[in-house]
């Protein structure tokens, strides 16, 4: 129920209304004769509405949250305490550089840490999302392409198993998307994507650890061949999370990353921002880098822009990135420190083997069996539908009555009845058994009483929801009447 | 499963069939639409849109994911179903009487090297596992 549907004539929050009329300096003529449409409500009806609408809330908070490729782990309160430190929610973006010396000097720690564990030579905070850092990436390649009057180069590379994010991000930048398959062990099909480079090719997108949950174990001669066409090699860092510390994109020969901070560096993440997607660049792209970026100049921090980098690929917002988000990124690795980020990778890797052994021990089938779980793993049910008639959403709902959040489910789109599961290294292993009995459970109603998974979810706040309903008559408004 | 023998397929899930005058009706097979689920939205290409043979010229999107449909054949859009534009259950109703478009081949050959209905069975059960 709305808070508007609550709404009853002359009911008000007395504590929280004006005393007295503001005194303003507007001409009649310019202010608004009938009042705001504003819901008449109690303090007590605001409380419990919200109070409530929050206890509805499946999130990171309260339950386990096994989101495959999203990376969904626990966000320190430490980093959003520091964050929220009234100095920097205070701090104005167009506040002269002088009087924010200390807030350059953390996003310039930033810039270096990331630069560090990813092995890039130079990065930009200034993307708002991951979305947007892939935009920036793609746009620096044909940036750097143009800049050699290179111009013949219009494809973009794209593995099968990617995220949807790569080819609309290619397609966004005027580039015409190759799709190139996988082979059945989980890896880029090498001999396709040779017959797919030339002279046409800008670069090659790639995920590794892939969508699969794989590391890519050709990644040398997968560069040595887009590198050899003249081609650039773009790493999604959307699985990052899975090699931070140990293996660097840089060192794989990557020119240009993009990260996405909302799941790695374990800020806030879901409900559509404020994200962060800073993007790091090898020698040959930096010229590129979107600004602002902040450098140290003698002793003092300083924002660059257009003027000292002409050849950038421009501003993605009036400012740089969501500071709060940033803020919250470099508090959280201060607090891992270099030891601490190896750590991440090392559990991480660790839960999501543990997870998946423990699974196919249960009788679930694994998409990849002869394959080592990256971060995360893939479950196909697909032998359990032709059995049972129970798909992967069915099981997917019925998780939810588990206390337990959905993975991901139908992703990546190469599997039949896939569940993609990645644990995070912040779940113990109580967790993590606990989940694997839930998933054995619902298992075994499969076999039994499918109807009752069929039909999950039943104790949710909501039933099943009507999928073609909601894409097909999207209804997000409501009128007053 | 579903796979009329009269018809033609592609390894990438379409469907064709040869119109009597001469041109070739597209839609996605029986399988397809059970991989994507409910439909939601259909994207036909533009009638006089010359296609090669497989270049994307469509989508199908369902509640679960969005797929690229492929020209079978090359030739010329000389057709297509604008009632899936409100309708696009009807390719989950009946995937062979719901075509998407109608081509004009340029290259009579290419409908002969289609795969027949038992060839794409065999492709079909092979993905299965």
């Amino acid at each position: 129920m709305l808070i508007f549907d609550q709404s009853r004539t002359g009911r008000r929050a007395q504590a929280q209304s004006p005393k007295r009329a503001a005194q303003i300096d507007i001409a009649r003529n310019l202010l608004r004769e009938d009042d705001l449409l504003l819901p008449a409500v109690s303090e007590m009806d605001v409380v419990r509405h919200y109070t409530r609408l929050s206890q509805q809330n499946f999130s990171i908070d309260t339950h386990f949250y096994p989101l495959g490729s999203c990376t969904m782990k626990y966000n320190p309160r430490a980093c959003n305490a520091l964050a929220m430190l009234p100095g920097f929610v205070g701090r104005h973006p167009l506040a002269p550089a002088k009087t924010g010396q200390a807030f350059l000097s953390f996003m310039h720690e930033l810039q270096t840490m990331l630069c560090e564990v990813t092995g890039m030579k130079a990065v930009s905070l200034a993307p708002m999302a991951g979305a947007q850092g892939e935009f920036a990436g793609v746009a620096m390649i044909r940036a750097y392409h143009e800049s050699r009057g290179d111009s013949g180069r219009s494809e973009i590379i794209v593995p099968d198993a990617a995220h949807g994010t790569n080819p609309a991000t290619a397609t966004m930048c005027g580039y015409k998307v190759r799709e190139v398959p996988t082979d059945g062990d989980g890896n880029v099909d090498l001999a396709a994507l040779s017959a797919v480079v030339g002279p046409q090719t800008a670069g090659l997108m790639l995920t590794n650890p892939s969508t699969l949950g794989v590391f890519e174990r050709t990644i040398e001669q997968i560069r040595q061949v887009v590198h050899n066409a003249g081609g650039l090699l773009y790493y999604d860092g959307a699985n990052l999370n899975a090699i931070l510390g140990r293996v660097r994109p840089g060192d794989m020969g990557f020119d240009v990353i993009h990260m996405n901070l909302h799941k790695t560096f374990s800020t806030p993440h879901g409900g559509g921002g404020p994200g962060a997607g800073p993007v790091g660049v090898n020698e040959r792209l930096k010229p590129f880098l979107p600004v602002p970026i902040v450098e140290r100049v003698e002793d003092a921090y300083v924002m660059i822009d257009e003027v000292q980098r002409p050849q950038t690929i421009g501003r993605l917002s009036a400012f740089m990135g969501n500071p709060g988000v940033l803020l919250r990124a470099y508090v959280y690795a201060r607090m891992l420190g270099r030891e601490g980020m190896r750590r991440v990778a090392d559990f991480a890797t660790l839960n999501a083997n543990y997870l998946m052994a423990k699974l196919r021990r249960f009788g679930f089938e694994l998409a990849y069996p002869e394959r080592r779980a990256s971060h995360e793993f893939i479950v196909t049910l697909q032998a359990l539908k032709s059995e049972t008639g129970v798909t992967a959403m069915d099981f997917a709902k019925r998780l939810l009555d588990k206390g337990f959040h959905a993975p991901t489910t139908y992703f990546p789109l190469l599997v039949p009845e896939c569940l993609l599961i990645e644990p995070t290294e912040t779940e113990s292993k109580q967790t993590l058994d606990a989940f694997a009995a839930a998933m054995k459970e619902i298992l075994d109603e499969a076999r039994t009483q499918p109807e009752l998974v069929r039909q999950a979810p039943h104790a949710m706040p909501v039933r099943r929801l009507d999928d073609v309903r909601a894409a097909r008559q999207l209804d997000l408004r409501w009128m007053a009447t | 499963m579903s796979i009329p023998a009269e018809l033609k397929y592609t390894d990438t899930h379409e469907w064709v069939r040869k119109e009597a005058d001469g041109s070739v009706s597209v839609g996605i097979t029986h399988h397809a639409q059970d991989l994507l689920g409910d439909l939601v939205y259909v994207e036909n290409p533009q009638v006089g849109r010359e296609v090669n043979k497989g270049e994307e010229c469509g989508v199908v999107e369902s509640v679960k994911a969005a797929s690229d449909i492929y020209a079978p054949v090359t030739g010329r859009v000389v057709a297509v179903n604008n009632e899936l534009a409100d309708a696009p259950e009807r390719i989950n109703q009946d995937a062979y009487d719901a075509w998407m478009f109608r081509l004009q081949p340029t290259e009579p050959r290419e409908y002969e090297m289609l795969l027949d209905a038992a060839g794409y069975g065999a492709l079909v059960e092979s993905q299965e596992h």
